[in-house]
């Protein structure tokens, strides 16, 4: 054999070698790769399990607030109106009056009364639900905010009406005496004999 | 065997060096790629974690809902015994 070909065969057993030895590394990398790829895919499917339901419980709880909100929203309007309700609002939390109400897009258009500076939340409070705040028989500064004659109705719609109507103005019962406005002539046979008949 | 010295030559100057720099580089870029997913591996393990709580979302919208509840029997008793804004 010459020197040539043991050269050549020495150069080839070199390359295979090197193909081996860095074949085999890669493979244990790649093998390393594989094995975080499989966590990965553990956790992934961790999280997406876990975030399932995520969306619809979210949606409901949304929900159920913005049917809480309405509910709030309409109520506050119903009972205070708009212009106090959103100087209640801007009493409360300054600044939030601008925002406006949700379900009541007008509402920013509406220059809220300075109710905080006037009266305080339990003032207004009392004045709006019961006839015994003082605030309520008189306002010292502009009209009354409860009215006091109107303030039963609700109470009285809750008892049947005794003759089952409700007339404007019943009949006045009829004066009678000296100072009745309306005096009748005095028959002039009243105290006198009775007539007796021609027998 | 001239020639066969010059394939000598170029097998053990240029083949063998050109081969090893490849596979050298294919092993390098394989083993950068280990740590990174290593790392990925962590971060979704903690954003699973992260999520255990989402279970109790269900507690939460079962408080929603009767809180909402709540209010709207509040409302509906303001709603009776307070007069509405035109009443007055």
């Amino acid at each position: 054999m010459s020197g040539a070909a043991v050269v050549m065969i020495v150069a080839v057993v070199l390359i295979v070698l090197a193909l081996v030895y860095f074949l085999v590394a890669t493979i244990v990398a790649l093998r390393q790769v594989a094995s975080g790829l499989d966590q990965v895919i553990a956790g992934v499917g961790e999280i997406v399990e876990k975030s399932a339901p995520v969306e619809a419980v979210v949606k409901s709880i949304n929900e159920e607030l913005d049917a809480g909100v309405d509910l709030l929203e309409g109520l506050l309007v119903k009972k205070a109106g708009l212009s106090d309700s959103m100087g209640l609002i801007e009493s409360v939390y300054p600044g939030a009056a601008a925002a406006g109400l949700r379900g009541f897009p007008e509402s920013t258009e509406v220059d809220a009364p300075r109710i905080g500076e006037v009266y305080t939340k339990g003032t207004l409070t009392l004045a709006r639900l019961g006839r015994e705040a003082p605030i309520a028989a008189a306002s010292p500064a502009g009209e009354v905010l409860r009215n006091i004659q109107g303030g039963s109705l609700a109470a009285r719609q809750l008892y049947p009406s005794v003759r089952h109507e409700r007339p404007e103005n019943l009949p006045k019962s009829p004066v009678i005496g000296r100072d009745a406005p309306e005096q009748y002539e005095r028959r002039d046979d009243i105290g006198s004999p009775r007539k007796r008949l021609p027998t | 065997m001239t020639l066969w010295w010059i394939g000598d030559v170029v097998l053990l100057v240029v083949v063998l060096p050109v081969v090893v720099y490849l596979l050298n580089g294919v092993l390098q870029a394989a083993r950068s790629i280990v740590p990174s997913v290593n790392e990925i591996a962590a971060t979704a393990a903690a954003g699973s974690k992260d999520l255990d709580a989402a279970a109790l979302l269900l507690t939460t919208e079962q408080q929603v809902k009767d809180t909402v509840a709540g209010v709207a029997n509040y409302g509906g008793s303001l709603d009776v015994i307070v007069d509405d804004a035109e009443e007055r």
